[in-house]
Order: C-alpha cells, then sequence, then structure tokens
C-alpha cells in the first residue's frame, strides 16, 4: 500500500485547488494511535472506481477538518492535530467490494459528556458523501479519559438488584398488551395481575405516551395503584416502567415528577427522544433514585444492514455513556433481529467492565469502561417459558427477560403465565446452580418444574411449537483465527 | 400468603441436600455466605440480624448448613436467608440470596392508602406481623 507522501512545502499544500483526502494528511498506514484517542471502524463501500484507500481517507476527512476543496484557514490552526488520520484498511472477508476503514480522532475534536456531539462529528455529514455507495460505523473505542467525562447508568446493575433486593437470577418483565386502546382502568389490571403471578416489573411499549384511549395521567395513577397492590400480595418490590417520553423536554419532567410522587422506581424513555433529552433525565434519575429504562425504538432503521448506517453495538456504548439502566439489546431466539454471537457483543458492551476485541462477536477493539455502571440489557420480544434454558445460557444473570405475549396470552390468565415464566426461570438457575448442563438437559427441567405448577405445563403446551427460524441480517465478518499447534 | 423475596421463593422449600447445592455453588465462585434471619420481612426491610459473620474463608457447604441449622433451632418461626457476597471489582455485592426457613403461618402486608393532591394516593406497604407485635414476639 502506497504511504502518503511524508512531506511537503506547505505553500505547495494549501495552494486553492481540488486535491486527493490521502494528499491532505488523513491517511497514514504509519500513524500509532495514541491511548486518548477515539478509534472507529467503517465499513466502506465505495462508488465503482473509486479507490478504497482514498475513499477512506474521505471519510476520516469528511467526518473532522476537511472539506471538498483546500482551505487557507487551515493554517491558523494546529490542523495536523484535528484531521482524522485513516491509519488502517482491510478487505472485508467475504465481500469483495467493501473494506474495514480504521480511524483516529484526537480527543480534543469532541465535547466532555456529549453523545450529540460524538454523532454529529462521527456520523454527521460523511454518510452521505457521494464517492461511496455505503458506509456503516461498525464499533467505536473511546479512550478511558474521554468515559470519566460521562456519568454513566444513573443507577448501574449492582445498585438496582440492591434497591428491588433481588439477586442471582436474570429479572422478569412484561409489555402490557395490546399495546394501544387499552383504558387506564383496564392497563392497571394487566399490570397488576403479572406482578402479583410473579413477575418483577411490567412495561409501557414505546409508543404508549398520552392518546385520546388513555391519558398520561390515568396510566400512571392506575398503574402504581397495581404496583403497589402486587408489593403487599408478594412482600416484594415491585415496578412498572412508566414511559415519560413526550413532545418537550418539559413534558417529559413533568411526567417523571409525577412517577416519582406516585412512588414508582422506574421510568421509561424511547431512543428516539434525542441523545440531549436522554442525558439531561438520566441526570434527573440520579437525583431522584430512579432507575431508567430505554426502548430502542427506531433503532433497526440505521442499525439492521450490514453495508450502511450505524451497528447497534455503537448505540449501546452510547446509551451506557449517556447514562441508561437499562436496554433492549435482543433476545437472538424471539421475533426480533439478532445473530446470537452478534447479541452477546451487545450484551458484552453493556454489563462488563473491561470488553476484549472479539471479531466474531463484531468487537473490534479492546474497550475498558472505566468504572462506568453497568447497563442491564433487556431480552424482549417473541420470548415464552419453553425457551428458558436458551435464554439463561446465552445471557446468564444480569439481564431483563421480558415475556409480553408469554405472559399475558397463557390460557388460564395473566397471573398463571407470569407464575410459569418465575417458577421456568428460578427451576432453570437453581439447575445450573447445581452443575447440570441446562442446554442438553433444559426441556426436562422445565417439564420436572411443571410437575408442581400447572400453569407452567399448560405454557409449555400452547407454545411447545413456537421459534424464529430466520436467517439473521447483520452477522460479523472475520476469518476465525487459526491457533498455532 | 407466602413472602416471594429471594431467588428460589417460586420453588417448593429446598432440602438441605438442595441448599448445600446452591451454597457450594456460591463458594465455588469465590463468594462469602452468611446467614440472615429476621421476623420484620418488609421489602423495605434491608438489614435482617446477622447470624455470625459472612463465613469468608469457608470452603465447605456443610459449614453453612451447621449455621443454618443452629439459626433454625433459635429462631425457627422467623424468616431465615442465605446470601453470598462477591467481592470483586465493579460488583462488591449480593450475587444470590435465597429463604431457607420461614414461620409456619405468613399473614403477610397490607397497603394503606393516603389520599391526597385530588386522585393521587401515596402507598405504604404495612406487615400485619411486624403491626401487631414487637420484635422477637411476631411469630
Amino acid at each position: 500500500m502506497a504511504h502518503a507522501p511524508a512531506s511537503r512545502s506547505a505553500a505547495d499544500r494549501y495552494k486553492a485547488g481540488v486535491m486527493q483526502y490521502k494528499e491532505m494528511g488523513y491517511f497514514d498506514l504509519d500513524y500509532e494511535p495514541k491511548e486518548t484517542d477515539i478509534l472507529c471502524v467503517f465499513r466502506i463501500t465505495p462508488q465503482d472506481g473509486v479507490d478504497a484507500e482514498e475513499a477512506a481517507a474521505a471519510v476520516a476527512g469528511e467526518s473532522s477538518t476537511a472539506t471538498w476543496t483546500v482551505v487557507w484557514t487551515d493554517r491558523l490552526t494546529a490542523c495536523d492535530k484535528y484531521r482524522a488520520k485513516c491509519y488502517r484498511v482491510d478487505p472485508v472477508p467475504g465481500a469483495p467490494d467493501q473494506w474495514f476503514a480504521y480511524i483516529a480522532y484526537d480527543i480534543d475534536l469532541f465535547e466532555p459528556n456529549s453523545i450529540v456531539n460524538v454523532s454529529a462529528s462521527i456520523i454527521g455529514n460523511v454518510f452521505g458523501f457521494k464517492p461511496l455507495k455505503a458506509l456503516r460505523l461498525e464499533d467505536m473505542r473511546f479512550p478511558v479519559a474521554y468515559l470519566k467525562t460521562f456519568q454513566g447508568p444513573s443507577t448501574g446493575i449492582v445498585v438496582e438488584r440492591e434497591r428491588l433486593d433481588k439477586f442471582g437470577r436474570p429479572l422478569l418483565g412484561a409489555t402490557v398488551k395490546p399495546k394501544l386502546g387499552l383504558s387506564g382502568r383496564n392497563y392497571g389490571r394487566v399490570v397488576y395481575e403479572a406482578l402479583k403471578g410473579g413477575l418483577d416489573f411490567t412495561k409501557d411499549d414505546e409508543n404508549i405516551n398520552s392518546q385520546a384511549f388513555m391519558h398520561w395521567r390515568e396510566r400512571f395513577l392506575y398503574c402504581m395503584e397495581a404496583v403497589k397492590r402486587a408489593e403487599a400480595a408478594t412482600g416484594e418490590v415491585k415496578g412498572t416502567y412508566l414511559n415519560v417520553s413526550a413532545g418537550t423536554m418539559e413534558d417529559i419532567y413533568e411526567r417523571a415528577e409525577f412517577a416519582k410522587e406516585l412512588g414508582s422506581v422506574i421510568i421509561m424513555i424511547d431512543l428516539v427522544i434525542g441523545y440531549s433529552a436522554i442525558q439531561s433525565i438520566s441526570k434527573w434519575c440520579r437525583r431522584n433514585d430512579m432507575i431508567l429504562h430505554l426502548h430502542r425504538a427506531g433503532h433497526s432503521t440505521y442499525s439492521r444492514q450490514k453495508s450502511h448506517g450505524v451497528s447497534f453495538r455503537v448505540i449501546a456504548k452510547w446509551m451506557r455513556m449517556a447514562g441508561v439502566d437499562h436496554i433492549h439489546a435482543g433476545t437472538a431466539v424471539g421475533k426480533l433481529e439478532g445473530d446470537p454471537e452478534t447479541t452477546r457483543g451487545y450484551y458484552d458492551i453493556c454489563r462488563e467492565d473491561f470488553i476484549p476485541k472479539r471479531l466474531e462477536r463484531g468487537i473490534f477493539f479492546d474497550q475498558p469502561f472505566a468504572s462506568l455502571a453497568k447497563t442491564m440489557p433487556v431480552a424482549s420480544g417473541g420470548i415464552h417459558a419453553g425457551q428458558m434454558h436458551q435464554l439463561l445460557d446465552l445471557f446468564g444473570d444480569d439481564c431483563v427477560l421480558q415475556f409480553g405475549g408469554g405472559t399475558i396470552g397463557h390460557p388460564t390468565g395473566i397471573q398463571a403465565g407470569a407464575t410459569a415464566n418465575r417458577v421456568a426461570l428460578e427451576a432453570m438457575v437453581f439447575a445450573r446452580n447445581e452443575g447440570r448442563d441446562i442446554l442438553a438437559e433444559g426441556p426436562e427441567i422445565l417439564q420436572r418444574a411443571a410437575r408442581t405448577c400447572t400453569p407452567l405445563a399448560q405454557a409449555l403446551e400452547v407454545w411447545k411449537d413456537v421459534t424464529f427460524n430466520y436467517a439473521s441480517t447483520d452477522t460479523p465478518d472475520f476469518v476465525p483465527s487459526v491457533t498455532p499447534a | 400468603m407466602r413472602l416471594t423475596q429471594g431467588t428460589f421463593s417460586y420453588l417448593p422449600d429446598l432440602t438441605d441436600e438442595q441448599i448445600r447445592a446452591q451454597v457450594a455453588y456460591a463458594q465455588g465462585k469465590g463468594w462469602a455466605v452468611n446467614v440472615e434471619y429476621t421476623d420484620d420481612p418488609h421489602p423495605r426491610n434491608t438489614y435482617w440480624e446477622l447470624w455470625g459473620l459472612p463465613m469468608f474463608d469457608l470452603k465447605d457447604p456443610a459449614g453453612v448448613l451447621h449455621e443454618i441449622n443452629e439459626c433454625r433451632k433459635v429462631f425457627a418461626n422467623s424468616y431465615i436467608r442465605v446470601s453470598a457476597f462477591d467481592p470483586s471489582h465493579t460488583w462488591e455485592t449480593v450475587r444470590l440470596s435465597f429463604i431457607v426457613n420461614r414461620p409456619p403461618e405468613e399473614p403477610g402486608f397490607y397497603l394503606e392508602r393516603n389520599e391526597v393532591n385530588g386522585r393521587s394516593v401515596q402507598y405504604t406497604v404495612r406487615s400485619y406481623a411486624a403491626a401487631a407485635r414487637p420484635a422477637g414476639e411476631r411469630y
């Protein structure tokens, strides 16, 4: 590969006109990223006839200081420091027209504590750049120095568990269904039945805000009656994610305050409220002892297709920094997109304090998380009690498993559906701790637990044949490394 | 009612053999196991009484089972739970906690509603047993 010319006179470099990005200082295969640099890996698909290295340099340029022509005002700045540098370009295994471009950005390019600024810089303009057919941000590495400017999750897994007094198993939730149309009074009934039956949480759906059939105060009032009744019935702390998403930040704060006044332990927002709003409500949650649940509404519009957009692993990283306590991160076995290894990569990003580079999970960089609290991943969408062994094996204890249809659709009622899920979960955790091979013996463990739990027997019968076996669109492209014998 | 705090309250009450296996799991993870008891099982009552200190250096589940049974002799009518603490960095918290003894009768809780500000309600969960008698005489 050709290296960028090492030295050229400044007069020559800044002569008015158009110059290749590679020649402008945005490409240097000898550059060694600094510990404080922010690193990105993009998947680039250049237009036919466009050189991959020039395309990669253009991405570096357009996502940092460059414009399409030479500007003399560069010379008023320490411009070399501010230029992002593409330092590595690899062909994508199995995709002859695509390359992985590694680009390093100096930390001074970014405002502290601002996901808005990170995203405006990295994905602001460059995704529409004409010389590229498509562009995808696959992964980012944030330096510790930059991470430390963020608050991180307002509560985090450890404190959430201590507050809820729930340890040693995944938490259980359900989204109230039907998601639209229930009155406040009927909606609260679903919450009460599900929580009394054994769930830890119920949840508003992403588009439950304040509509004609149920205004938000009605929902909050009836839901909290249901939560507290279920707490008294079981002696356990219970919660319902009250969705406070609204058209303005003022409305969001008003709804959050009301949730707090009524004694809720948790509120919820949608990803589509925007990064500033998310960071704001996270600070509010830290001040008000509130757990913050994030529904990733909208993400699939840009995260699902491999060739273009932003990988969800980047969004997950941003959201842990922005400060959410829960984030929907996929189920692998349920109804929504999710390759198992890729999904595990998202869970690692949410929960681990150090995430090693692991190409088979789509993770391109070592990422230390600098003791930012852990975000609880949420598995939700088309899962049921009969998959408990697979879910526990894939995701471990520190997640929320949400069975919406798998609770409310139970043939003998919502309480029975909730009990079936709780019994299945506890039986599976119990068996795993005893040292049993739950993947192999899972169905048998469930059948045994069902002998003393009729609702579980009914659930296993109703949903026994439900699987969602479709090919994933978002899978990692990598060549397995061969370990020397 | 049946108090459903703890990791395994939806399963039938555990046998000593089953408790031993769960304790062995916790010890295998390097977690310190301890025994706590209370006659105030309110969901917000974090601090159950300690039955001795967490057994930091004990690697044998039989030792924990012995302590559980000693505690049961004295507090047969109380709730007793086994908790396992993980001292590792970024956790430093309880990782497993399950009930190993319950009073024969569990009267449960009632929900007190304080109606305020129009339709709003301030809720208080109260334990029948704790409200009726002083500590040590409740079950």
